[in-house]
């Protein structure tokens, strides 16, 4: 208010509001879970370029086409060769293409939040009734359903390949459900990964690097040395340094408990005990991801 | 054709804060892999070639020619600063040849050296591993730095072009289709390499006289045209 007041605030009928004729809103107020879901669907959107420019949908929709064209092309072989298997299992797949599922991450999870931070949008966000846990959540949410979205597109299509050719419909089905649940814990794991590291920085394109970075060199690094462990003779070694890497984390996840082969040298995926070493890694990086989320936002724009 | 004020903005922009750390980190896990297979294996000239090979050059190399090469100008275009520098009485060549130095120095130093140190440390220059795999390095570095230069000049999504091509042309499709290969500049430089190591260890898909062409010509025709394409440059607004 432009009016200056004395240095000893009177109170009571001095002050006052004055009507200058605004309408007043009385429509519905919807609240905070409302605004929270409004902000997940237009995230998830987002995060395939719907309601964004031309240019936008361009890589999204590539990558997905990519995820789902090699399913494509194996159904149809197992089609036309009456293969009673699929070439490649449901739980596999992801491991296959974790390339472009990495790419996918790099690219959307800066998309998702870099810019908020870059135009100083959150501060904005806050003045609704959402709250940082809100925020997060919504974001969270968004980018792992989108993951799942591309990771699960092509198991469906194979699934549905593999039901028409007359496959072992119990079978396929068992499997096809151990492929889903592998996806979830690879798209819950990465999104966090991928949008703690892009709320650090509000510069896309060096959030798009870090996040490739992170995701690809960890892989490449964990893979050779595993590679080398096991041609030394040190194959109790390999399940161990596959902890390192997102990659292999769900690798062994999905061969110790979800009856997926792994992708590991020499095909030694991790025991029991191991696995559940790898289990709780996972559980415990989603978690952390999460809270350091929360940390980030706590201070974010004040 | 270089001018000591652009080259010291851009050293500032790349090697400033968060940019440094990643540039500084992925040596040291070169550095500290190196030093586990040692550990693991002890020397062996093999291994240091499968490790140099697909994880420095493969890897390494490429990533951080995209972060310089496309560092050094993709920021300044995106948020429009570049107009200062393009208002200066410099001419557009200068610029992007002066950013393109820097970029190449800053990718060489980052990439070539500890290339030689993991080298060193893997089997202490067997068969002249770790000079062949600098060298490659070092030729490596020049193509992709001018290559992602120009990508930042021409698209807003530098960053993602650059590590598509990098990680799904040179190492998914390169796998899978032979003639892909002839197309990369990882192959271009294992030819300069395989000519300098003792041995087979080190081998190529193409031949020296082509890649030492083709290496040539794509830093050349790169540079040239990211200097076309900044004479002309239009600031886009934010999508």
């Amino acid at each position: 208010m432009a009016v200056e007041h004395p240095p000893a605030m009177p109170t009571g009928d001095q002050s006052r509001i004055h009507d200058i004729g605004y309408r007043g809103y009385d429509g519905p107020r919807l609240g905070r879970s409302y605004a929270r879901r409004s902000l997940y669907s237009q995230s998830l959107r987002g995060a395939y370029g719907l309601g964004r420019s031309v240019k936008s949908k361009v890589l999204p929709m590539l990558l997905f086409a990519v995820m789902c064209v090699p399913a494509a092309i194996m159904v149809a072989v197992a089609v036309v060769t009456k293969a009673h298997e699929l070439p490649v299992s449901y739980t596999r797949y992801a491991i296959v293409t974790q390339a472009v599922i990495s790419l996918y991450v790099a690219s959307q999870a800066p998309q998702a939040v870099s810019r908020d931070l870059r135009f100083k949008t959150v501060p904005l966000y806050f003045s609704r009734p959402i709250e940082t846990a809100d925020y997060v959540r919504a974001k969270f949410a968004a980018l792992a359903s989108a993951l799942f979205i591309l990771t699960g597109a092509p198991l469906l299509v194979m699934y549905v390949g593999a039901l028409l050719s007359k496959m072992d419909f119990a079978h396929q089905t068992k499997e096809f459900a151990q492929g889903l649940v592998s996806v979830a814990l690879l798209s819950l794991l990465f999104a966090g990964i991928g949008l703690v590291i892009a709320a650090f920085t509000p510069r896309r394109g060096f959030g798009i690097a870090a996040v490739i970075a992170v995701l690809t060199i960890s892989y490449g690094a964990v893979s050779t040395l595993q590679a080398i462990a096991d041609t030394q003779g040190s194959s109790s070694a390999v399940p161990w340094i596959g902890l390192f890497s997102p990659v292999t984390l769900i690798d062994g996840v999905q061969s110790a408990f979800l009856g997926g082969s792994s992708a590991y040298p020499g095909g030694t995926g991790p025991s029991g005990g191991q696995g559940v070493v790898h289990v709780l890694f996972v559980l415990g990086l989603i978690a952390a991801c999460y809270g350091l989320l929360i940390r980030r936002y706590r201070k974010v724009g004040l | 054709m270089y001018d000591p004020t652009v080259a010291r903005l851009t050293y500032r922009a790349l090697l400033g804060r968060r940019r440094a750390l990643i540039l500084g980190a992925l040596p040291l896990l070169l550095i500290v892999i190196s030093v586990a297979v040692r550990a693991l294996t002890g020397a062996d000239d093999q291994t240091a070639s499968d490790v140099l090979g697909g994880f420095a050059l493969a890897t390494m190399v490429p990533i951080i020619g995209v972060i310089a090469g496309t560092g050094a100008i993709g920021p300044e275009i995106d948020d429009g600063s570049v107009v200062y520098l393009l208002s200066k009485p410099l001419k557009r060549p200068t610029i992007i040849v002066t950013k393109l130095i820097v970029a190449i120095a800053v990718t060489m130093v980052f990439s070539a050296v500890p290339t030689l140190i993991a080298g060193l440390i893997l089997n202490g220059n067997g068969q002249q591993v770790a000079v062949a795999y600098t060298v490659a390095a070092l030729v490596s570095s020049i193509a992709y730095s001018a290559l992602f230069l120009l990508l930042g000049t021409v698209s807003r999504h530098a960053v993602v072009f650059g590590l598509v091509y990098a990680l799904v042309w040179e190492a998914l499709f390169g796998t899978l289709v032979p003639g892909a290969r002839t197309l990369s500049v990882q192959q271009w430089s294992l030819a300069v390499a395989h000519k300098i190591a003792d041995g087979p260890l080190v081998t190529s898909d193409v031949g020296l006289p082509t890649a030492t062409v083709l290496l040539v010509a794509v830093t050349v025709l790169a540079t040239w045209y990211a200097g076309q394409k900044l004479r002309s440059l239009t600031l886009a607004g934010e999508e």
